[in-house]
């Protein structure tokens, strides 16, 4: 008893004679500290300002944005220019706001999120535990294929959707951003699962359990963590496309940055850059959202997909 | 027991599962590829046609005035963006690496622009840049009166502006990057290099930065593929203007010509040159990166 009490008293005499122990302490009012949270500060203003000034411009009014600093707050706080953004700004002949380009990029971004993890996961699993002969040429192709600008695949891609009847058409997109969403993913699912020990795999095919019931029963569940990295990084980026939904769809199914784009540089009209601002907010949004719910896990899918550029 | 099965059979599941990448890599990333060279060398107008007229497509394209801008614009767009992402990137995540408080706060805040899409980027940079209300108008306002920028209706600054926003999109993803390759180096280096005296900025140059090499090439590789595919931003800042093509790139080009001008040859052949300046940046990477490590 008399031990263990004195034991702290012991050893903090003993680390005292040897010598302070960890990091010199630092004053926090430093030179140094000065500088470094001095230049941090200001790269963090720089990279705020953007956010504050959409948000402060689209809580303005017309009159105040025409008298103003772009930078002050509003004086008179209005929800107008949201309102107009999302329901009667017009692009060309269309008059319903942006509500129509949102719904345009959610049913596009949903089946191609499902389908593009779909097909990638389990062609990550074919790539680690069911190879076959070609299977890592094919792999490397699709690696390649992920570097090679767009532009040189545009036309033929309009061809092959023609043929099969999907050319302007949200399925057919939804189909396009399965196929380009394909080398990354693949990638990240096969990364993935070759960290899972291959003695699981051969455990349950020793049990009998064949190539989907591996799947869906042993890698499935064990691979829920990158599934979220996949999820997140396939929203983003489809919501955040733009020559696709050009290319591959018509006006009145424009996804919604396509659909900003034309509202905010349309020529006609003037210029209510209060209701343009509101419609940047409310498009960048979603993947905002994402990003600042996700936190580590979106940094831990863009490192991942860092070869898609 | 039973005989070898026969070979296109064996691991059918497997093969089955794989038809949506082989038909991916053959069809659509080989076939369009090889489709769209082929046809880079016929007149094809509104739709695409085989009669062939040699490299008359590339002799109009290099003879093509917006073409040369093209060219131009992205190479010095593409030469400052990745000398500043690069440098930024690199000194902002030393700065990181300081053992800073708040370190997730900090770069929360630098990462967000990446998860915009470069279209919201340019909306609002272009708003930002605006000369009746933005910046301009806000210094003159504090008095200096004299003050001009005005960088996108300006044809000899526009690409500056350009940079302003795309730097402001890019440069936190870079930082991540590096900072990632920083944390990946070993304490003990640091160690060695205190008790030799080596000064802490001469560490970085002389022995952190050249162990960096990887990551540096990694960077430099996405950041250049990034940047041949340079097209949301400028349609939605400039349009590729002010005055018709002071801010044109090629991928402009390309969209315009195979999609708008209804003169598919044209489109390929710039396509093509985009491909071939992707392999110039690609293949010696390749060779470094996976080649190098064959031979030792």
């Amino acid at each position: 008893m008399a031990d263990l009490t004195a034991a702290p008293g012991m050893s903090t005499a003993r680390t005292a004679m040897v010598g302070p122990r960890g990091a010199k302490p630092r004053r926090m009012f430093s030179g140094r500290n000065i500088m470094l949270y001095g230049t941090l500060i200001v790269v963090c203003v720089y990279y705020l300002l953007p956010l504050w000034v959409m948000v402060m411009t689209s809580l303005k009014g017309m009159p105040e944005v025409r008298l103003g600093n772009i930078f002050a707050p509003p004086l008179e706080v209005t929800f107008e220019p949201w309102v107009k953004a999302w329901s009667s700004a017009c692009t060309g002949l269309n008059c319903d706001g942006l509500s129509r380009g949102f719904w345009n990029s959610v049913i596009i971004t949903v089946p191609s999120v499902i389908l593009s993890i779909a097909i990638a996961s389990v062609n990550g699993y074919a790539l680690i535990n069911w190879r076959f002969k070609g299977s890592d040429v094919f792999f490397t192709i699709l690696i390649f294929g992920s570097f090679i600008p767009y532009q040189i695949m545009l036309y033929p891609i309009v061809i092959l959707l023609r043929e099969m009847g999907l050319y302007g058409t949200l399925w057919g997109l939804v189909l396009v951003h399965s196929v380009f969403g394909m080398p990354i993913l693949t990638l990240l699912f096969r990364n993935y699962f070759s960290s899972i020990p291959e003695e699981l795999f051969k455990a349950a095919r020793v049990d009998g359990a064949g190539f989907w019931g591996i799947y869906f029963r042993i890698m499935l569940p064990m691979s829920l963590p990158i599934f979220v990295v996949a999820l997140i990084l396939q929203v983003t980026g489809i919501w955040n496309d733009f020559l696709f939904g050009v290319v591959y769809t018509k006006p009145d199914l424009y996804p919604m940055t396509v659909q900003l784009n034309n509202i905010v540089n349309s020529v006609q009209g003037v210029k209510e850059y209060n209701v343009n601002m509101a419609a940047t907010l409310l498009t960048g949004l979603v993947p905002l959202i994402i990003y600042f719910v996700s936190g580590k896990l979106f940094v831990r899918g863009i490192a991942a997909g860092a070869v898609k550029g | 027991m039973s005989g070898k099965p026969v070979r296109l059979l064996r691991n059918l599941n497997a093969k089955i599962a794989a038809i949506p990448m082989i038909l991916t890599t053959l069809v659509v990333f080989l076939g369009g590829t090889v489709w769209t060279v082929v046809y880079s060398f016929t007149d094809s107008k509104l739709l695409p046609r085989l009669r062939w007229v040699g490299l008359d497509q590339y002799d109009r394209l290099w003879s093509n005035s917006r073409w040369l801008v093209s060219i131009e614009n992205l190479l010095f767009y593409g030469v400052m963006s990745m000398v500043f992402t690069i440098c930024m990137g690199f000194l902002l995540a030393v700065l990181m690496d300081q053992k800073i408080r708040h370190e997730d706060t900090f770069r929360t805040i630098m990462l967000y622009p990446f998860a915009l899409s470069f279209i919201v980027t340019g909306l609002v940079w272009q708003w930002i840049l605006n000369p009746d209300f933005g910046m301009q108008e806000i210094i003159r306002g504090w008095g200096w009166t004299s003050f001009s920028f005005d960088p996108l209706n300006n044809p000899d600054t526009v690409l500056y502006g350009l940079l302003i926003a795309g730097l402001w999109q890019g440069t936190g993803f870079v930082m991540c990057l590096m900072l990632a390759g920083l944390r990946g180096i070993d304490d003990d280096i640091w160690k060695a290099a205190r008790v030799d005296g080596i000064p802490t900025w001469k560490t970085y140059v002389v022995i952190i930065i050249p162990m960096m090499r990887a990551v540096f090439v990694t960077t430099l590789v996405i950041v250049a593929s990034g940047i041949i595919r340079l097209y949301d931003l400028v349609v939605a800042m400039t349009s590729g203007g002010p005055g018709g093509n002071a801010s044109q790139v090629p991928a402009m080009y390309v969209y315009d010509y195979m999609f708008q001008a209804q003169n598919l040859g044209q489109g390929f052949a710039a396509s093509t040159m985009m491909l071939l300046s992707v392999l110039i940046v690609l293949i010696p990477w390749a060779y470094l990166e996976f080649g190098g490590k064959k031979h030792g």
